[in-house]
């Protein structure tokens, strides 16, 4: 079975601060530790997963800078058997259309059975990306995928619905299939894996050889634009509680037996 | 007349909530655009459905077609496509739950509108039709703007909006309209609903939860969070990626995709508040964060905020709570 998974290199923000750059439609990039969005890593296990038991290739995709090869490099130390990057300062400012087209424009050129993708991104966060090519590759799709299991020429899989319910479906190969986390438990990649996979080729393609025109790609390309960032206006605040830590345990303590809670 | 669209959605015989809080949004647009609000409503049996809608919307139209049951976003892409191709609405707007995540972004392709997923806001402004969604988890919000169209669409983040009934009922009118479906969607059918694993811990009937998130950090840290549950008499809940890195059980789960809680009390630790958790322990009667990071947005939401690592806290804490239980006895 011929898999490609398509993957972005993001940065870690769950923890981190983050400020509006001076362009107003960024945050700062400097001091953010970037890898492989957290919705892909769980694709790309699958992706790998599905290879091991049923032989086939995995082919890792990404349209990024050339700091994307960090993310990369982990698909190949992971079992990817290729990666494909895709950079092009003309495809800054892509909304999900965009993006899907220039993703398309490759995949469309390789043999797969199976697409995989994360179901969103941890920085953009439109979870729109895997539908719309799906759409453009003219192929089944389903979304927020917490189980698969393949058989001939189908597929059944489980959608996550809320409160812990899903819905299974069986859908016809080949097929998209955006990824839920959860889904499998990523494994650990060492150093020298990553290491042995620097001998991989990574294959790096342009907008010149997507077949696009400018006017596929970037803002111009796109349904959406950012006209600006800002930070959400806060409308309650929580009342903080401050000094050392036995200072604030003591605090914490006694609101709770105010309350009646101890 | 311009009209918007408002896409119902219902499992198992169910409205759900986001189709309220959709056309209490759409009725003040509608309004302001002089368009017409019309419900759309797909399923099998539609009748008992359309009823509450009818004081919402001016139209309800009613596609009933057994294929049309259970959700398939294929099946509802193909009614969709018919109905906005003939109506060319200037709005089309849908959940962004699990049925809007699937369907909206192939129908905005399949017909070419611009799409904006996870709004929280949206406007008409002059000739630019702009939207509000947040980036990074909540951290940051965005204002957009779609290119021109005649139809723009939207899946509309849940709770973004209150649902409120109109002043006045809309008396709407209930259009059946037949379906398009000529055959069964044969690349993608429908087979069953799967419910999650009985038995487990039942977190809804806890009277105080302490919520552990990312800044447990490790699995081997999670005893030093049920040691203070213990202490606090506490039951033990989680975000999602505590679930997902297989730390805790899935019945643990706070948030959209778990449980929705409403004890007296709920003591977050090491949890940002990404919306999807929000929109799970948001009624706690008292709610008490400890994070790192300063502008989390679960600090929104809470009474109390420490911003402090989980780790400083704890232990200090539990003692404090033992020193106040020994008083007592």
């Amino acid at each position: 079975m011929d898999i490609v998974v398509c993957v972005k290199h993001v940065p870690e923000t769950a923890e981190a601060e983050l400020k509006i750059d001076s362009s107003g439609k960024a945050v700062e990039k400097a001091g953010l530790v970037y890898d492989i969005n957290e919705w892909d890593d769980y694709a790309l296990e699958e992706a790998v997963r599905i290879k091991e038991k049923q032989g086939g290739t995995v082919t890792a995709v990404t349209i990024g800078a050339d700091d994307s090869d960090s993310t990369l490099r982990k698909c190949l130390a992971r079992g990817a058997d290729k990666a494909i990057r895709l950079t092009d300062p003309k495809f800054d400012g892509s909304d999900s259309y965009a993006i899907a087209k220039i993703l398309h424009s490759v995949i469309k050129t390789i043999h797969y059975d199976l697409v995989l993708c994360g179901v969103q991104s941890g920085d953009g966060s439109n979870a729109a990306v895997g539908p719309i090519l799906a759409e453009m590759l003219n192929i089944p799709h389903a979304t927020m995928v917490k189980k698969i299991e393949l058989a001939t020429g189908t597929a059944k899989i489980n959608r996550e619905l809320e409160g812990g319910l899903e819905e299974q479906l069986e859908i016809r190969l080949p097929a998209l299939i955006s990824v839920q986390t959860g889904i499998n438990e990523p494994r650990y990649v060492s150093i020298m894996g990553i290491r042995k996979a620097m001998q991989k080729e990574i294959k790096v393609m342009t907008l010149a050889d997507t077949g696009l025109t400018e006017n596929d790609v970037g803002t111009a390309g796109s349904w959406i634009t950012v006209d600006k960032l800002y930070v959400p206006p806060v409308e309650k605040q929580a009342e903080f509680l401050k000094g050392t830590p036995d200072e604030i345990a003591a605090k914490i303590a006694e609101i709770l037996k105010g309350r009646g809670l101890i | 007349m311009a009209k918007i669209f408002v896409l119902v959605e219902h499992r198992q015989g169910q409205i759900r909530d986001i189709t309220y809080e959709m056309l209490t949004k759409a009725r003040e647009l509608a309004e302001k655009t002089s368009a017409e609000l019309i419900a759309v409503l797909l399923g099998k049996n539609t009748k008992e459905l359309a009823k509450p809608l009818t004081e919402y919307a001016k139209t309800v139209i009613a596609v009933e077609d057994s294929k049309l049951e259970n959700f398939n976003s294929e099946a509802y892409k193909k009614t969709l496509s018919k109905l906005i191709t003939e109506h060319k609405p200037s709005l089309v707007m849908m959940g962004h739950t699990s049925y809007g995540v699937d369907l909206a972004p192939r129908l905005a392709t399949a017909l070419n509108l611009p799409l904006a997923t996870d709004i929280i806001n949206l406007a008409f402004e002059g000739e630019t039709f702009t939207v509000t969604r947040q980036m990074y988890g909540g951290k940051v919000n965005v204002k957009a703007s779609a290119r021109k169209s005649e139809t723009y669409l939207v899946t509309v983040r849940q709770a973004a909006f209150t649902a409120q009934k109109p002043p006045q009922p809309a008396n709407g009118q209930i259009a059946e309209t037949p379906s398009p479906l000529t055959e069964e969607i044969a690349e993608k059918r429908f087979l069953q609903y799967v419910l999650p694993p009985l038995g487990g811990v039942d977190i809804t009937a806890a009277e105080k939860l302490i919520g552990v998130g990312r800044g447990i950090k490790d699995a081997a840290n999670v005893p030093i969070v049920e040691d203070l549950a213990k202490t606090v008499g506490a039951v033990l809940s989680c975000s999602r990626p505590i679930v997902d890195k297989g730390w805790l059980p899935s019945d643990r789960q706070v948030g959209t995709s778990g449980k929705t809680v409403k004890p007296k009390l709920y003591l977050a630790l090491g949890i940002s508040g990404a919306f999807q958790h929000i929109l799970g322990m948001k009624s706690s009667d008292l709610i008490i964060a400890v994070n790192k990071d300063a502008k989390a947005p679960i600090f929104n939401f809470a009474d109390y905020g420490v911003v402090e690592d989980l780790f400083k806290i704890v232990p200090p804490l539990k003692n404090k709570l033992n020193e106040l239980r020994a008083q007592k006895a």
